[in-house]
């Protein structure tokens, strides 16, 4: 308690150098609390739009994660009906999920006849109810992570969704009246080539042709149409035909530009035409995040009981940039708060060093009234402590003022890996572990800075401290 | 910073009437390469419960005499036994338990802890045997009651003056009821009407509490004032003068 009392009125003796150093730890407490704010904000958010794409889990079978992607239609979920019922209706599963749904990957080409112009494309096939469903998840309440309706219908086939990209090269962007969707511009034209101009340009009445082997309806739809040209699982070519109804961004130039999204119906009649409706996976979409593992378990267990051939994949496998994303953000953080630790210990070591000097007879009275030199020690480092607790604990506070301020502010931004624009937050209400951690953090820092000075103290002679004038 | 160990220390020992005796003692500082001689060979005795003087000039090593005999330095040479405690053969911890139950400082330039008030720093060194609160609260009342500074209880060293200080440092010195009190030059600081006054102050305790001062001073006129008196010159004992009254 004497300790405590000399080590607290000390701290004030000298305002403005006390002041100072608080300051310093209140600044890099605030500056920590606030980075690790908003990168939880960062790392809720982009799992909230993991989640609202890809679920929590997805079952496929096994080897599909790894080796499935080239030839989709090669490793579907045979009888996926009684998979997915048998997800549905577990007693266990039906408290932890939000969504169980379906979906069918596949890749191929798209192509638009009227403007001669085709591309590969890659796609998911959905339910479009329950991806409207998926992206009503919002957990950590980070706000809208992209649109929550597609627009398309469960019973409606022929409609779909594409990438901006993808609707821009194939020339559709007239149709659809799209902002920052440019028409394709005409190309100078080439010189013939006498010996193959025969073979490269269709005479005009196949040309014509063409235009007339167009359904009647599409020339009346609002509605450009795409067509979509895969392989299917005997290896047989098939076509569909697609009403593009939505345009949706995606995160990444490479998806924008590929991005086909349809009735899962009409992916399976693609894929698989007249043979066994299969799907490429299954999506499982968690009330709460903490229950992944859980449901992972059980996911695998129910495979293991009913003989199925079945592993589950999550959201952090699913989406490779997550973790990236993630890591980069902790590593920036980590360094920050290494920094930020440096020069607390430095303005601390300094403060305390200048005490240490300046109380030198002061140290040479105590020890001659018969202080040990761990009591010396104590003394400092307790000085060392307190100022590390009062400067950490303001720092919590200026924190939490300053989360405040920007969370009731009007600043938006768009996260990495989003394409719209949402409101700035600092998620440090439901951060406690990060407050506890800096604020320990910060105190042993404080103390340890302490350390070099109390231990010099400690060692004093005491004629010498004594003679100090 | 409760002092430990106390109860292994020797009672002392009260057969010859000295509370401290030097054998032959040496003092030498070292600065740089250059060896200084503080003390050179110095054996006396300071008898119990009196009030002894060391009388000498300036540099002649009467602080030096004083760190030795308080605990806290040490000799290149020769025994010093401190209450019958050859104190060269303890270590730092225990040496220290051995000064904050058993020796009162007074300094020079006073050494009070500058953020405790007048009342706290007398019952500081209770704080440091453990004493209950009740206690430290009565025999610190009573210490600053008995040098006269009950209105200035809650002052700050900086808000007393320098008689007020050394007063202070007086009560704190003997709170503990030490078995003696080295008293560095205290009025070396003071106008000589306020050294006065301490040097009778410090008179009236030692004879009130019946305790050991040891005093040392370059002032001669002082030395009337003492039982004893212990010349030194050049690190040397020259005379030895015992007063004569009964102590």
């Amino acid at each position: 308690m004497l300790t405590l009392k000399i080590a607290f009125r000390n701290i004030f003796r000298n305002t403005r150098r006390s002041l100072t150093t608080l300051s310093t730890i209140a600044i890099g407490v605030t500056a920590v609390l606030v980075f690790g704010a908003y990168i939880t904000y960062i790392q809720y958010g982009v799992q909230t739009a993991a989640v609202q794409r890809t679920g929590h889990l997805q079952v496929f079978r096994n080897g599909y994660f790894n080796y499935g992607t080239a030839a989709p239609a090669d490793w579907g979920i045979d009888r996926y009906q009684d998979a997915l019922r048998l997800i549905r209706e577990d007693h266990e599963l039906k408290q932890l999920t939000a969504v169980v749904t379906p979906i069918q990957s596949l890749a191929g080409i798209a192509g638009n006849f009227e403007n001669n112009t085709s591309k590969p494309f890659f796609g998911t096939g959905f339910v479009p109810s329950d991806r409207d469903r998926m992206k009503q998840w919002n957990e950590y309440g980070t706000g809208s992570q992209g649109l929550k309706h597609s627009g398309l219908k469960d019973n409606d086939l022929t409609q779909g969704i594409t990438g901006t990209g993808l609707v821009r090269i194939l020339g559709l962007c007239d149709r659809l009246h799209l902002d920052g969707c440019p028409p394709i511009p005409k190309l100078a034209a080439r010189q013939p080539d006498p010996s193959t101009n025969a073979l490269a340009t269709p005479a005009p009445d196949l040309d014509d042709l063409a235009r007339r082997d167009k359904p009647v309806g599409d020339a009346l739809s609002q509605e450009p149409v795409i067509d979509l040209l895969a392989a299917t699982a005997g290896g047989a070519p098939n076509v569909v035909t697609l009403r593009v109804s939505r345009v949706e961004m995606q995160t990444l130039k490479e998806l924008d530009d590929n991005y086909v999204g349809m009735n899962i119906g009409l992916a399976q009649n693609l894929i698989y035409g007249r043979d066994e409706h299969k799907v490429s996976g299954i999506v499982v979409q968690l009330n709460r995040t903490e229950d992944l593992e859980k449901a992972r378990a059980r996911l695998l267990a129910l495979s293991k009981e009913h003989g199925l051939d079945l592993e589950v994949r999550d959201f952090t496998e699913l989406n490779a940039q997550y973790n990236q994303i993630i890591g980069m953000f902790r590593a920036i953080f980590a360094f920050i708060s290494a920094i930020i630790a440096i020069v607390v210990l430095f303005t601390v070591t300094n403060a305390m060093g200048m005490s240490v000097v300046e109380r030198t007879g002061e140290i040479g009275t105590s020890r001659a009234m018969g202080i040990r030199r761990q009591g010396i020690r104590k003394q400092f480092l307790t000085e060392g402590s307190l100022l590390g607790i009062m400067g950490a604990t303001v720092g919590v506070m200026l924190a939490y003022f300053a989360a405040y301020a920007i969370n009731h502010s009007a600043i938006t931004w768009s996260p990495p890996g989003q394409v719209g624009r949402v409101p700035l937050r600092l998620y440090l209400i439901g951060a406690e572990w990060l407050i506890v951690i800096t604020w320990i953090g910060l105190l042993v820092v404080s103390a340890l800075a302490a350390l070099i000075p109390a231990n010099r103290a400690a060692r004093m002679v005491v004629v010498d401290a004594l003679r100090h004038v | 910073m409760k002092t430990q160990a106390l109860a292994q220390l020797p009672e002392i020992e009260r057969a010859d009437g000295a509370v401290v005796r030097l054998f032959n003692v040496v003092k030498v500082y070292k600065a740089g390469d250059v060896e200084v001689s503080a003390i050179k060979g110095i054996t006396f005795n300071i008898p119990r419960q009196c009030f002894s003087m060391i009388v000498g000039p300036s540099g002649s090593g009467k602080t030096t005499l004083l760190n030795l005999i308080g605990c806290i330095d040490k000799p290149t040479q020769g025994t010093i036994f401190v209450a019958g405690q050859d104190v060269g053969t303890l270590n730092d911890n225990t040496i220290s338990d051995f000064r904050a139950q058993r020796v009162g400082f007074i300094f020079q330039n006073f050494s009070l802890i500058p953020v405790l008030s007048a009342w706290e720093n007398i019952e500081y060194p209770l704080m440091l045997l453990g004493v209950s609160a009740a206690e430290r609260r009565e025999r610190a009342t009573r210490m600053l009651e008995a040098v006269g500074l009950s209105n200035q209880r809650n002052r700050r060293p900086n808000e007393l003056s320098g008689g007020q200080k050394q007063r202070v440092a007086i009560a704190r010195a003997l709170v503990k009821g030490p078995d003696f009190v080295l008293a560095d030059e205290p009025t070396a600081n003071l106008d000589s009407q306020t050294g006065a006054s301490i040097v009778d102050l410090m008179r009236r305790m030692q004879e009130e509490y019946s305790t050991t001062f040891v005093f040392s001073t370059h002032d001669p006129h002082l030395m009337s004032r003492a039982d004893e008196t212990f010349t030194i010159r050049d690190g040397q004992l020259v005379d030895h003068v015992f007063g004569g009254n009964q102590c």
